[in-house]
């Protein structure tokens, strides 16, 4: 049987940040930016994983993902937060209209 | 009586301010007549108390030993500077005590006949009614009050504060109707010249302090002058013996005040005040003052000699010239003027041969005859309505009975009839004169003496001749319509108005006569209230006893034994009394040619004057013309003096504004050029800055879209390119 080795988790960690960062550059909701995100972080996670495993990050590579989860999580409610308020200051959460800081 | 002093004048001040102040107020409260009546009875009062005042001061000081004779009243110390303490003290000697007495008497009853005089309202030509009855006496008593202070002033500054004031008086009631021009520019001619004087006489004052303060001795007391005047006999001031150079030029203000050549001009232009003026002021007191001047400060006149001999020359000039224009001037008031002018000339001729009390003897005994010829011909100005030329009147004697006798009285006195009190005074000058010797030209006594003899037949000549012309023979016109046609209003009021001078009499009936005049068919001239006759009568009573006291004995203490340079004249020649009685007979015998020469051409054979006008034209003419002497001035300084105000105009025009123009135009030219720079360069600088700025912040805004994906791209488009640099760099 073919062995899975670090490559593999690698490629699928950075097919996991391009669907990520895409999703985040072309969603015009803000809700599905702030889903683009999270794949973001798993990407991350997935990386500090492998490197733990078959790297020499050891248990301080599961250290880093679980902090990243628990991040992520507190970063998921305040960004919802401000999503919300733009909301209700916009009546909308498409980002191409959210530009109060256009110069 | 010592400590009463300051009282003398300062009661007439307090009549002045009274008056100035309040007296518009009572004619408007009390109505005219009591508000007049009031305003006169307070101008008369205090002069009168002065005059009690005085009586008492000169009566305290005759009844003291006669080297003791010197009351000094100081009131308070005006400055104190240095060395030099000043107070204003009031001194009474016999100079002074004669002095005050003149004034104060002459001078009450001057203010009492302003009563009548100036009892009706004047008009000018536009019939503009003069608000003046206070306005006049309020001036009155403030002339008083000056006149005082410079007669009673213990030191020079203090006199010169009087001398001032007398001017300025002068100057307010010479142009007192001022709504004519005439009066106006008369007034304004006497004060410029009255200036010129001033001048000289402030840099006498300088001089004989800075020469007194040279040793030491910071003064300007009258008797610590007189105390130590020695120490300048040997003093030179600008290569000019000290005493010279410093009575000159008290001279030139003494010139100016009384009316000598060269700056006699203003008197006889003065006589536009109102007679009682001309008699008060421009006759009995104030042109005295030179003469006071020079009694006053004796001492230093002494030792100058050559300064006397200028001023007995310039007193003889001025007493010859004066009479000889007042042989054919025709205005009553002018002819009084040139004979106030030539008494005056005759005082500094008395005052020039050191014989000073001869000199004041004359003032007060002048002040006496010629108050009452001036108030005399105010008398017959009144009766005639105004008018003044002697051609228009003649045979007054019968209309003005009280006058007429009054001025026959002051005429023999002016010509020098015994006993009358001119004789007495101007027989002592011209026996001093004829007597003295001097020792800077040994010809001039009898030079002099004949001048003043001239002179004298000259007055008697003029004198009688306007006697003759207006109270002789027949009226030649009537009397001129009052008010000038104006002020039937005015006229009416006073109908009723004989209260103040309630003697029912039909003549006498004050304010009346000139009702009388207009009412009367005939409009004959009639005789002058009491308020104006009385004065008269006391000052003929005046002029007939004045010459009877021996005021230059009585003067001696004051004038007596300085060392001077020059001693007095009557001690160098009291034993010829032959020759005095001698001189006597001819200078009488020359008074009564004259009268005698004028009683044939005016009264015998009154053609004659015309012809010989005609037959000496020319002379007449130079005569008539006051030798054109105004014409002259008129030529030389006055119009001098505005070529040379034209001529500085012109340089101030054009060069001074020139520069100054020039210099604003420069610092204008440079400004432009800096506001040029700083709007081109300064503000270049700056505007580009702040444009380039704001050009491209306006270009790089484009850059903030605002949109959180797109700087995320540009973020994409850093990480691709830093990738491709680390992978093939």
């Amino acid at each position: 049987m073919n062995m899975i080795v670090l490559e593999h988790y690698l490629l699928v960690g950075a097919i996991l940040f391009c669907l990520g960062f895409f999703c985040v550059l072309t969603r015009r909701n803000a809700v599905a930016v702030l889903m683009g995100v999270e794949l973001i972080f798993n990407a991350a996670n997935l990386n500090f994983v492998a490197f733990a495993r078959f790297g020499t990050l050891n248990i301080d590579g599961i250290m880093f993902a679980i902090f990243i989860i628990m991040l992520a999580a507190a970063e998921a409610t305040v960004a919802l937060a401000i999503v919300l308020n733009i909301y209700r200051q916009l009546d909308t959460v498409n980002l191409d209209e959210a530009d109060l800081m256009k110069g | 009586m010592q400590h009463l002093i300051w009282i003398i004048p300062l009661i007439p001040l307090l009549g002045a301010v009274i008056n100035g102040l309040l007296g518009y107020r009572f004619i408007k409260t009390l109505g005219e007549e009591k508000g007049k009546r009031l305003i006169g009875q307070i101008a008369c009062g205090t002069v009168f108390i002065s005059f009690l005042i005085s009586l008492f001061s000169f009566i305290h000081l005759l009844l003291r030993p006669i080297d003791q004779r010197v009351l000094v009243n100081t009131v308070y110390t005006w400055f104190h500077i240095g060395n030099l303490k000043t107070e204003v003290s009031f001194l009474i000697d016999p100079l002074s005590g004669i002095m005050i007495l003149v004034v104060t008497g002459v001078g009450f009853l001057i203010h009492f006949y302003s009563i009548g005089y100036m009892g009706h309202d004047e008009y000018d030509e536009q019939g503009h009614r003069y608000i003046s009855y206070w306005r006049y006496f309020s001036y009155l008593n403030l002339f008083a009050f000056s006149m005082l202070l410079l007669v009673l002033a213990d030191n020079i500054l203090l006199m010169f504060v009087g001398w001032e004031g007398v001017g300025l008086c002068s100057y307010l009631l010479i142009s007192f109707w001022y709504r004519k021009q005439a009066n106006a520019v008369a007034g304004m001619k006497a004060f410029v010249v009255n200036r010129i004087g001033d001048f000289g006489f402030l840099i006498g004052i300088f001089a004989l302090f800075w020469a007194l303060g040279r040793h030491g001795i910071w003064t300007v007391n009258f008797r610590q002058i007189g105390e130590h005047a020695h120490l300048l006999a040997e003093d030179t001031i600008l290569g000019i013996p000290a005493a010279t150079f410093i009575t000159l030029f008290l001279f030139l203000g003494a010139i100016g005040k009384s009316a000598q050549i060269p700056l006699y001009v203003w008197l006889p232009d003065a006589m536009a005040g109102p007679t009682p003026v001309s008699a008060l002021i421009h006759a009995a007191t104030m042109v005295t003052a030179g003469v006071y001047m020079i009694g006053r400060l004796n001492f230093l006149y002494s030792m100058a000699p050559v300064t006397l001999t200028i001023v007995a020359l310039i007193g003889a000039a001025t007493a010859f010239f004066a009479a000889t224009i007042g042989l054919v001037q025709n205005d009553i008031k002018r002819i009084l003027a040139y004979s106030t002018v030539s008494q005056l000339g005759y005082m500094f001729l008395g005052m020039g041969v050191a014989a000073y009390g001869t000199g004041i003897f004359h003032l007060m005994t002048h002040a006496f005859f010629k108050a009452l010829l001036f108030l005399g011909a105010g008398s017959v100005i009144h009766a005639m309505g105004g008018k003044q030329d002697i051609r228009d009147m003649g045979g007054l004697r019968k209309y003005l009975p009280t006058t007429f006798r009054t001025f026959l009285i002051g005429w023999l006195a002016i010509c020098g009839i015994f006993p009358f009190a001119g004789f007495f005074s101007k027989d002592e000058i011209l026996w001093s004169v004829f007597n003295h010797s001097n020792p800077v030209l040994p010809f001039l006594p009898k030079l002099l003496w004949l001048i003043g003899l001239l002179g004298a037949g000259l007055t008697a000549f003029y004198m009688s001749r306007l006697v003759f012309m207006t109270f002789f023979g027949e009226l030649r016109s009537e009397p001129a319509e009052p008010h000038g046609g104006h002020g039937n209003d005015a006229r009416l009021r006073d109908q009723g108005d004989t209260g103040p001078h309630g003697h029912g009499d039909g003549e006498l009936q004050g304010h009346g006569n000139e009702e009388v005049i207009s009412l009367s068919p005939q409009r004959e001239p009639h005789e002058s209230p009491w308020t104006m006759t009385y004065p008269l009568v006391g000052l003929a009573v005046l002029s007939v006893v004045g010459g009877w006291f021996g005021v230059p004995h009585f003067l001696d203490p004051v004038f007596g034994g300085h060392g001077g340079v020059v001693s007095p004249a009557a001690e160098t020649g009291e034993h010829s009394t032959t020759l005095e009685i001698f001189l006597m007979m001819v200078s009488m015998a020359v008074a009564l040619g004259g009268m005698a020469v004028a009683a044939v051409m005016y009264l015998v054979m009154p053609e004659l004057p015309d012809l010989l006008s005609i037959r000496f034209s020319r002379l007449y003419d130079l005569l008539l013309n006051k030798y054109y002497v105004d014409e002259i001035y008129q030529a030389v300084f006055v119009n001098g003096l505005l070529a040379l105000t034209t001529a500085s105009t012109r340089f101030d025009l054009k060069f001074i504004d020139g520069i100054v123009n020039e210099s604003a135009r420069v610092t204008a030219a440079f400004s432009a050029f800096n506001g040029w720079l700083d709007l081109r360069f300064v503000d270049g600088i700056v505007n580009t800055l702040a444009s380039g700025t704001v050009f491209s912040g306006s270009r790089l805004r484009k850059v903030q879209t605002g949109q959180v994906q797109s700087y995320l791209f540009a973020v994409l488009g850093g990480v691709v390119v830093i990738i491709l640099i680390r992978t093939f760099i």
